[in-house]
């Protein structure tokens, strides 16, 4: 009872309100700071009274009191609660951290755990005003106002306004509760003292229309009344206009979900015939077999709708080919990756700004070659918000080879450039050692010519520097070979 | 047929659009409407105003802007070949009722959504509009999320971002055959390709631009998507596989999952029972098990016969006891990565656990008081005088806490 711990402790204090933490503090650390200790202590709440500070020990002139920055922070939110213990249990927590300055982080500590708990409750209390206060409009025009009537549980009118105001800023609007009311002019907030429900508008059109809505709302299929009093409590539904409906809602719920999975479903709508015939026409059936492409841009677009593996599953789209139909050298990579695939075209990627600078050094023009890969859809792994590389497998390989082939025959190139061990071996129809071959020219039993290289994400792979640059080095030489090659 | 009041139309347009999941009006960008002098704010995490009782939150005005359809999924309600009655909102409607609405204190903002109707630019180009009018006219500063239109424009994609705070598009079900079988005019290379350009698209706004230094605004709540659960014989293990691939490839902020329901005057097509509520439940625990808590999506349903989630226990409790050579854990020395592995353990328990153990350590009971209970723990922790001995590879386990948990559980 406080009543008994008033007449046992030698020092009283007295708040200006439930929410007076300047007060609390002034006075915690004057007390701390003279040694006396918690059990000594009393605490009230004393709206008129006066001399707050009277009785109580002043604080030394060079006395320091060092408490954890996120304490006083933390009190301030404890100091809402409606307990009426919590500022001596405040001043405990002040007390035993000047002998225990890690105390805030010892989760298991009881004291931690109240601590805790308290600053729960208060932020939840706050987070559910800000959600159930229900403006009621009064006055047109001019004289338009927002009022809500409104009852926390908690000390939290004062330190909840600035949210309002942040978003209703544009609005005159009143919020009361029991023990306090803020208002809002357009420009000036105020706290004022509380009121009763009878001050508040007792109705607004709009509730109608959100009623409608509350009810529209809610799929009877799905009824889970603990979930929905778990979040919002009957303690709450007083003041919410749309509270009232929940019974019948609720009481009417299995019918109405029995009756959409009884009901038999019903012939097609009347205009759904005329919708069907607009805009989804069957298209007429032909016997002819599409001609087979003629040209780079009928055989992409064949390409877009491939399932000759399974890799189109996971990617975005087809990424086929580029550039002019009639280049001299074709360049062949491995596959797209995630940039690639988000874009449609081939060595848009980090891989692919390396190749167009090096490309771009070696004075080959890329707007004058065309450039593919050798599998033609994305394959990776994904994991979280990135997608990581696989390596395509020789069945992927062989499968998209067909469309690789289609291109050379209609391109024609007189040499291809196998950029890695992928490209090398769909080209080839074997896998052939890349850093080994490096800078040969093979040629193929048709007599094309492949001239077998690196792939350019392998440069970005290198984490040295010097390494690094001297990849490029040689990368740009295989480049201006390639550019000889092509002349020849 | 005579006109329908502004009520009926709510009515039928909010009937019509509660078959999307999502509410959520988190995750955007912090604004207030002190320098405007407008109305609205977004403060990172969103406030959900009312509950339905379904248990679903409610934080969003969710209306369609029309529910006429060309399209005929058979899953939707307002597929073209429905008898249900038809309404259609005129932009000015929707911006009133959401202005009413939210000065109210009723809502966050705006789920906008639509059925598609002449063709999908002029449907979109609607919806641009009530979020332009919003933004510019109202001065409005709370939350808009508009579902997009995959075939709409880049034009009217682009105008969308710059006014919502999110953008949606459906990917309706998780295989293509199932999208081509229930939604026939529904193109999932489409929906693949405009979620494709919505990343790209938010992607180049994030950086800052040349001249001014400042970051453009585009859709800053990302984009997220939703799947119907158990309109098709798709197993967990697939959808989960859907799910990976779609926040890999598209950085997604959410993708949710919908227990089909049974709607009125549905489609023969259809299995017609109660929405698999706890399997939906069960998909949510998965997917926070990917994105929270470092579980690679083969990794969740790895060594189970069916590929489907255990609907008795939660997905992570069904991995420790597949996995439980991998247990006990000590909670004085393991690492986050191996304690969030740890059934029972959220991310926040875990971090005051590493942050106590700097300085003392942990008993069992201390454990279950930063927790809601030690039954889950006790078989896969290693604490202070605590050790579980047979305990972890005992046969039955599964039943035992399963049991112990019951009074605990959700539904």
């Amino acid at each position: 009872m406080p009543s008994t711990q008033l007449n046992l402790a030698t020092h009283l204090v007295r708040l200006d309100s439930e929410t007076d933490f300047a007060g609390w503090r002034d006075a915690a650390r004057r007390l701390a700071m003279n040694e006396i200790t918690p059990e000594d202590v009393a605490w009230q709440v004393e709206q008129d009274g006066e001399d707050r500070g009277k009785d109580l020990p002043a604080v030394l002139a060079d006395a320091k009191l060092v408490v954890p920055r996120d304490f006083i922070e933390r009190a301030e939110t404890v100091i809402c609660h409606c307990d009426p213990e919590r500022f001596g249990f405040l001043y405990r927590l002040l007390w035993r951290l000047r002998s225990e300055p890690k105390l805030l982080s010892i989760a298991s500590d009881p004291d931690i755990r109240k601590l805790e708990a308290t600053e729960k409750a208060v932020h939840r209390d706050v987070h559910k005003m800000r959600a159930f206060v229900r403006f009621r409009k009064i006055g047109e025009g001019t004289d338009e106002r927002y009022v809500a009537w409104f009852e926390p549980e908690h000390f939290i009118v004062e330190r909840n306004a600035h949210f309002f105001v942040r978003r209703f800023t544009g609005m005159r609007w009143s919020i009361l509760t029991p023990y306090a009311s803020a208002d809002w002019d357009g420009e000036q907030l105020a706290i004022g003292p509380g009121a009763g429900k009878r001050d508040a508008p007792g109705e607004d059109d709009a509730e109608a229309l959100w009623q409608t809505y509350f009810a529209s709302i809610f799929n009877p299929a799905r009824l889970k009344v603990k979930a929905m009093q778990r979040e919002m409590p009957k303690k709450y539904w007083r003041n919410l206009p749309e509270a009232s409906l929940i019974p019948d809602l609720i009481a009417g719920a299995d019918k109405a979900a029995s009756a959409m999975i009884d009901r038999m479903p019903t012939t097609p709508a009347p205009h759904h015939a005329k919708v069907k015939a607009k805009h989804w026409p069957t298209p007429e059936p032909s016997d002819v077999v599409a001609p087979e492409a003629g040209n780079i841009p009928e055989l992409c677009e064949e390409a877009k709708g491939c399932r000759r593996c399974p890799l189109w599953r996971d990617a975005t789209q087809t990424v086929f080919g580029e550039g002019p139909e009639n280049a001299d050298v074709i360049f062949v990579g491995e596959q797209p990756g995630d940039q690639e695939d988000l874009a449609g075209k081939p060595f848009v990627g980090p891989a692919g700004k390396v190749f167009d600078t090096i490309l771009d050094d070696a004075e080959i023009d890329r707007r004058k070659v065309y450039v593919t890969n050798a599998v033609k859809h994305f394959k990776f792994e994904p994991r979280g918000k990135r997608r990581i590389h696989s390596k395509p497998n020789a069945g992927e390989i062989q499968a998209c080879r067909w469309w690789l082939d289609k291109e050379l025959d209609l391109v024609k190139p007189n040499l291809v450039v196998a950029l890695g061990a992928t490209a090398a071996q769909s080209l080839l129809g074997k896998a052939v050692p890349i850093t080994k071959m490096r800078g040969d020219v093979i040629e193929r039993e048709d007599g094309l010519r492949v001239f077998l290289t690196i792939h350019p994400s392998f440069i970005l792979r290198i984490r040295d520097h010097e390494d690094k640059e001297a990849e490029k080095e040689r990368f740009l030489g295989d480049m201006r070979k390639v550019k000889q090659l092509m002349a020849a | 047929m005579a006109a329908l009041s502004l009520r009926e139309k709510l009515a039928i347009l909010s009937d019509a659009a509660k078959y999307d999941a999502s509410c959520a009006s988190s995750g955007s960008a912090k604004r207030d409407s002190l320098r405007s002098g407008g109305i609205g704010s977004t403060e990172g995490s969103g406030i959900c105003h009312s509950y339905a009782p379904d248990g679903r939150c409610i934080s969003l005005l969710k209306i369609l802007l029309t529910n006429f359809c060309i399209y005929d999924c058979s899953y939707c309600i307002n597929r073209s070949s429905s008898n249900v009655r038809r309404a259609r909102f005129g932009v000015e409607e929707v911006v009133k009722l959401t202005m009413d609405f939210y000065r109210r204190n009723y809502i966050e903002g705006l789920f906008l959504s639509s059925g598609v109707i002449r063709s999908p630019d002029e449907t979109m180009g609607e919806m641009v509009e009530v979020a332009r009018r919003l933004r510019i006219e109202e001065k409005f500063g709370g939350y808009i999320h508009l579902k997009t239109i995959p075939e709409a424009s880049a034009e009217l994609i682009e105008t969308a971002g710059l006014y919502a705070d999110r953008l949606s598009i459906n990917v309706e079900l998780p295989t293509d055959e199932g999208v081509k079988k229930l939604a026939p005019e529904k193109k999932p290379e489409t929906i693949r390709l405009s979620m494709a350009k919505l990343r790209r698209k938010i992607e180049e706004k994030s950086e800052p631009t040349l001249q001014t230094r400042k970051q453009e605004r585009f859709a800053p709540g990302g984009q997220s998507t939703q799947m119907i659960v158990g309109a098709d014989k798709t197993s967990d293990d697939g959808i989960l596989r859907a799910s990976a691939r779609l926040y890999g490839s598209y950085h997604l902020r959410r993708v949710y999952y919908s227990a089909f329901s049974p709607i009125p005057d549905s489609s023969s097509s259809l299995p017609l029972r109660k929405p698999p509520l706890m399997r939906e439940h069960r998909l949510y625990q998965a997917d926070w098990l990917m994105r929270f808590y470092g579980f690679s999506q083969p990794e969740i349903l790895a060594g189970s016969t069916d590929g489907m989630l255990d609907l008795a226990i939660d997905p992570k409790l069904a991995w420790a006891l597949r996995n439980r050579g991998r247990f006990p854990v000590d909670v004085n020395r393991a690492e986050r990565e191996t304690l969030l592995r740890v059934p029972g353990l959220g991310t926040k328990v875990i971090d005051r656990i590493i942050e106590t153990r700097r300085h003392r350590r942990l008993r069992l009971e201390d454990v279950g008081r930063l927790c809601h209970s030690v039954a889950k723990l006790r078989p896969f922790i290693i604490a202070e005088g605590w050790s579980p001995g047979a305990l972890t590879d005992k046969a039955g386990l599964r039943q035992v806490i399963a049991r112990s948990c019951e009074q605990l559980s959700l539904f």
